[in-house]
């Protein structure tokens, strides 16, 4: 079952490598380095140095009692990557790989960024390891996540708007290639989520997986066993292969939450597995979200961290061969689950994350109480309360 | 090579007048259907030697601001492949000028290779330049190309290694596209040195057995005159062309794109 280091970067039929050949030297290099790199105990340690002592981690594994009695269903815990330097799980790859850029001597990182905690997370790392970043958001994203534009400048990075298509995650992710393809001697890519060419998607669950890991090692400790059921949100799905990778051996039920926006049936989601169909974007063959000519379609999600056309390869290999389940949220439920985390716990969670709260608290009430669920928290919501605000405010309006 | 195309005919014609090829590429659907039918006229008439028809794809990443948004105007205009077949099959009425399919992998992938490969050669398109399709990524695209007698024409850059360019080349049919910059299509600079040498090293180790084209940022007559003294045997204009076609009113596109044509056609005689 497990694909650890695909040669030819393929899970089952999905993932390659579909890119320009001006970029198929600095993918060659990447793959070249991050295979010397991977095992090298004098990187791991450096790794590990920054992981523990910058990031924070490891991370707590809460135990939601509040949520859980309210609920009355199996035990929730919540794998807190919100407490994460800069709020989210992102930190745990920008460390990884510009550490990985710095030993290839490239000075000038890019990176794309969605809801702006990627951009975020690399700006971070850069300052931190002495590193110029810019970074491409889509401009839709700049307006509705506009803390993170500042707080990236803040931070030393440059932040280009893109406003070529819908001016959202696909489109950022465009012109970061671009950029690449024109400065491909000197720049280092530093993708954020597990998804584009090979070896990217593998490189990004080996630097996320360290959420999975310590989620074994932390329920081990408290239940002597690995949880029954773990959950976690997927746009690119970083976070959900990060927390997903070292269980999928296990006898773990492995369920990812999508987003659904207003619905599966309208035009407005970003469901890319459950409603999605095989096609090649961004350097990868996955399911995407296309019309009937192959044209990628404009997506919607109340998240901007989710608003993806495409999905990470690999979690497109393991619904094929139903390891994963992949369900969705709405718009709607995600906004409830928001609330509910917020006033039971005291926890305000990313949009994103509160995708997985929504399916977590589904699944909790359907297990008996012996049952333990590990929802993966990828990241904290302060910069989503304007958003919320707004639409809590125009329910009560259309009353 | 075995067997014989449009494109391999048209470059012994032009070996035996002395001539090197200009190749000029258009967006299909752009400024809209009705024109690029008198864009690609004016071509005919200006002297083109190939014509490359740019399917728009939504996420072009290989390509420049320019022809983003041509890319972009045409989908919007509600381009699709049913109008992509209307125009070859109009050009084939009155032309027997080789004709080329640019676009993206997810638009041939998403049609089935072999099913589409067959379709357009039915229709009269004779080779297939898609920018994101790796040879890794290749085989099922190549048979599809092998089994419907499509040309299959790579792309290579100045950072190609000798041993890449070695395996690209046994895979190209038609004429190897040698991209000029590093960079997207249709961001000009002066001519830089590393293209010049990435020119001569690439013709050197193809060996005359296959043709090379230089294509991206090429915009002018006297840059296609130096292209072909420095041994390119075909130019590519693209942006180029849809800045033209940007600028000119509809009544006046044929003759003014012919006369474009012209002009940049001039420079590719050997003298």
């Amino acid at each position: 079952m497990k694909s650890r280091f695909p040669k030819d970067g393929r899970f089952g039929e999905f993932g390659g490598k579909y890119i320009p050949e001006t970029l198929v030297p600095a993918i060659e290099e990447l793959e070249e380095n991050y295979l010397k790199i991977k095992n090298d105990k004098s990187f791991k340690k450096e790794l590990n140095y920054y992981l523990t002592e910058y990031a924070g981690r490891p991370t707590p594994l809460y135990f939601a009692k509040n949520l859980t009695e309210k609920i009355g269903g199996a035990k929730i815990y919540l794998k807190r990557e919100d407490l994460l330097h800069g709020g989210a799980h992102k930190i745990n790859n920008t460390l990884g790989q510009a550490l990985l850029a710095k030993r290839m001597k490239k000075k000038r990182i890019i990176a794309e960024t969605g809801a702006g905690q990627h951009g975020v997370a690399t700006a971070m790392a850069c300052a931190c390891l002495g590193l110029t970043s810019e970074v491409y958001m889509g401009y839709k994203d700049t307006i509705r996540q506009k803390l993170n534009v500042y707080r990236m400048n803040l931070l030393g990075s440059k932040v280009h708007p893109v406003k070529s298509g819908s001016q959202t995650l696909k489109d950022a992710i465009n012109e970061a290639i671009r950029d690449w393809i024109t400065n491909v001697k000197d720049t280092y890519y530093l993708l954020g989520s597990a998804v584009g060419p090979h070896p990217y998607p593998v490189m990004v669950r080996d630097f996320q997986s360290v959420i999975g890991t310590e989620i074994i090692q932390q329920m081990k400790k408290i239940n002597k066993k690995a949880p029954d059921t773990v959950v976690a949100c997927v746009g690119g799905g970083s976070n959900a292969i990060g927390t997903f990778y070292p269980l999928i051996d296990s006898d773990t039920e492995i369920v990812g939450v999508e987003a659904a926006g207003k619905g599966l049936k309208t035009e407005f989601h970003s469901a890319t597995l459950s409603a999605g169909s095989k096609g090649v974007l961004h350097g990868m063959m996955t399911y995407l979200l296309q019309d009937k000519e192959g044209q990628i379609k404009e997506t919607h999600s109340i998240s901007a961290g989710l608003d993806y056309p495409g999905v990470g390869p690999e979690h497109a290999f393991l619904k094929d061969v139903n390891r994963v389940k992949y369900r969705s949220a709405t718009d709607k439920e995600v906004i409830e689950a928001f609330l509910l985390l917020t006033r039971t716990e005291g926890i305000i969670p990313a949009l994103e994350s509160s995708h997985a709260i929504a399916e977590a608290v589904k699944i909790a009430k359907s297990k008996p109480k012996s049952e333990s669920i590990v929802v993966t928290l990828s990241g904290r919501g302060d910069k989503d309360v304007e958003v919320v605000e707004e639409y809590v405010r125009n329910i009560k309006n259309s009353r | 090579m075995s067997g014989t195309s449009r494109i391999q005919d048209k470059f012994l014609e032009l070996d035996s007048k002395n001539e090197k090829a200009l190749i000029m590429y258009a967006v299909v659907g752009y400024p809209n259907e009705k024109d690029t039918l008198a864009v690609i006229r004016g071509l005919i008439k200006g002297g083109a030697d190939i014509i490359e028809l740019g399917f728009p794809f939504s996420d072009p990443l290989a390509d420049g601001l320019v022809i983003q948004n041509a890319s972009m105007l045409s989908l919007d205009k509600g381009t699709n492949l049913g109008q992509f077949f209307r125009l070859v099959r109009k050009i084939r009425q009155e032309s027997n000028i080789p004709l080329v399919l640019m676009t993206y992998t997810n638009i041939l992938y998403h049609q089935n290779y072999e099913k589409f490969f067959k379709e357009i050669k039915n229709a009269g398109i004779d080779g297939v330049i898609t920018p994101d399709m790796t040879i890794e990524e290749s085989k099922e695209y190549l048979k599809a190309a092998r089994s419907n007698a499509i040309d299959t024409i790579f792309l290579v850059s100045p950072n190609t290694d000798k041993k890449r360019l070695g395996r690209i080349i046994r895979q190209t049919t038609g004429f190897l596209y040698l991209v000029a910059v590093y960079g997207t299509t249709g961001v000009q600079n002066k001519i830089q040195q590393y293209t010049i040498d990435a020119l001569r090293n690439t013709k050197k180790i193809v060996d005359r057995k296959i043709p090379v084209g230089i294509g991206f940022g090429i915009s002018t007559p006297e840059d296609v005159g130096h292209f072909i003294k420095q041994g390119a045997d075909a130019v590519i204009i693209g942006s180029a062309l849809i800045k033209l076609v940007e600028k000119t009113p509809t009544s006046k596109l044929e003759k003014t794109v012919t006369e474009f044509t012209k002009k940049l056609k001039s420079t590719t005689k050997i003298i």
